[in-house]
């Protein structure tokens, strides 16, 4: 009896028994609940509606902006520029950690307050930690001849805008 | 009088309630004394029986007992702050302040909550030295070190996700610094900073977000670690004693005589 229950249990080689098939496809079957557990846990988590503002924002009328000046918009986290070669819009993002920039009108530059970085108002870095170029942004004149300024777009700087 | 005090106490533990609850019964014998310990939820986590040298003062230095000490402070003052405290965006500040003018006692529990959570990080970093430099973290408790890593983790986790709950200038910017740092990890580093926030930029959703860590979370996930980092120093051979005499000749081992029941 014993004999003939050790037979039934050890397998030849290369087979495998009753007990482990089913614990393999017991152990399978968990494995693709888990993968399925965790994309559902990761869809969930990502918001796909989300009430942020729009990337897009109106600056309005060019003429606004006189020449050789850097405005700031806070809210939009923008500066626009204005120069002799023409409009051009930066990332008031500083591109180290995510804080906001100032431009500072005595000493030309733009800088941060959280980590010392500097640049200059056409976004190259002067000094600072921040390990990237302040980046251009996507800018246009709409039909109604207002700025438009794309903040979720990024160009290649030295894209002027010449109105 | 104390006399009859003392009767009718044994009366309430002889009686038949008394036993349901505690079973170890009355009697102060080497078996009583183990059993009150390890017929109790909360205590069987614990050693029965430890060598007084274990409890001095200069063996841990307390720390962390005192670290467990401001942890329950937290829960309890945390509990009373949630109370009052709204995590939307329109409502988080004012509610902070708030508790700091209007609430009863509100400034109190919130300066408690916040002066222990700051003590809670000195403490775990204070018991993590203690720990080192006594050398407690080495075989067999190199397990328990991995589980203080992790507590450490978590309490800085809790005081990270706690920061940005008053919705000032300080949370925003701190929390909007603090997690573009999680979106430099290489390749899932902007997915991770996205779902921290919930979004793009810390607004509703992150507030949310972190409110939900920091309550619930978070403090669940310290209190699971650090029961099995108690219930480790009992399997581990109790707390660390420093073996710095050198036996004499015919002197008897005081570890072999105090067996501990594990």
């Amino acid at each position: 009896m014993a004999e003939s229950k050790r037979l039934e249990s050890t397998p030849a080689s290369g087979e495998i028994n009753r007990r482990a098939f089913f614990a393999k496809i017991g152990l399978g079957s968990l494995a693709i609940a888990a993968a399925g557990t965790a994309g559902f846990a990761y869809q969930y988590l990502s918001p796909n509606v989300l009430y942020e503002p729009s990337p897009i924002v109106n600056l309005g009328k060019p003429e606004d902006f006189a020449l050789d000046s850097v405005t700031m918009d806070p809210n939009a986290a923008i500066y626009l520029v204005h120069i002799a070669e023409g409009f051009f819009a930066l990332s008031a993002i500083c591109t180290h950690l995510g804080c906001l920039t100032a431009w500072n009108q005595e000493l030309g530059m733009i800088k941060c307050p959280c980590h010392g970085s500097e640049f200059t108002r056409t976004g190259v870095k002067i000094a600072g930690p921040a390990p990237k170029p302040l980046p251009w942004l996507k800018t246009w004149v709409s039909d109604e001849g207002e700025l438009m300024v794309d903040r979720s777009t990024d160009i290649h700087p030295l894209q002027f805008l010449r109105i | 009088m104390p006399g009859k005090i003392d009767k009718i106490l044994e009366q309430v533990e002889q009686s038949r309630v008394w036993r349901s609850i505690f079973r170890s019964g009355r009697g102060t014998s080497t078996l009583h004394n183990a059993l009150a310990i390890q017929q109790s939820v909360f205590l069987h986590l614990f050693s029965t029986k430890v060598r007084k040298r274990m409890l001095s003062f200069s063996s841990t230095w307390y720390l962390g007992t005192l670290t467990l000490g401001t942890f329950f402070i937290l829960i309890v003052t945390g509990v009373l702050l949630m109370l009052y405290y709204h995590p939307s965006v329109p409502q988080a500040y004012a509610d902070m302040k708030d508790l700091q003018f209007v609430v009863s006692s509100g400034l109190f529990l919130r300066n408690l909550h916040r002066w222990s959570a700051q003590a809670m990080v000195f403490l775990v970093f204070a018991h993590m030295f203690k720990v080192f430099y006594r050398g407690a973290y080495r075989a067999p408790r190199e397990f328990n070190w991995v589980i203080g890593v992790v507590l450490l983790l978590i309490t800085l986790l809790l005081s990270y996700t706690g920061y940005l709950l008053p919705w000032d200038q300080l949370a925003y910017w701190a929390i909007t610094v603090g997690s573009n740092i999680s979106a430099a990890v290489p390749l899932v580093g902007s997915k991770i900073h996205f779902l921290l926030l919930g979004g793009n930029q810390v607004d509703a959703n992150a507030l949310l977000r972190f409110y939900v860590l920091h309550c619930l979370i978070l403090p669940l996930a310290a209190l699971l670690f650090v029961a099995v980092h108690f219930w480790r120093i009992r399997k581990d051979g109790g707390l660390y004693v420093h073996q710095s005499e050198p036996k004499k000749a015919g002197a008897v081992d005081e570890t072999e005589l105090v067996k501990e029941v594990q």
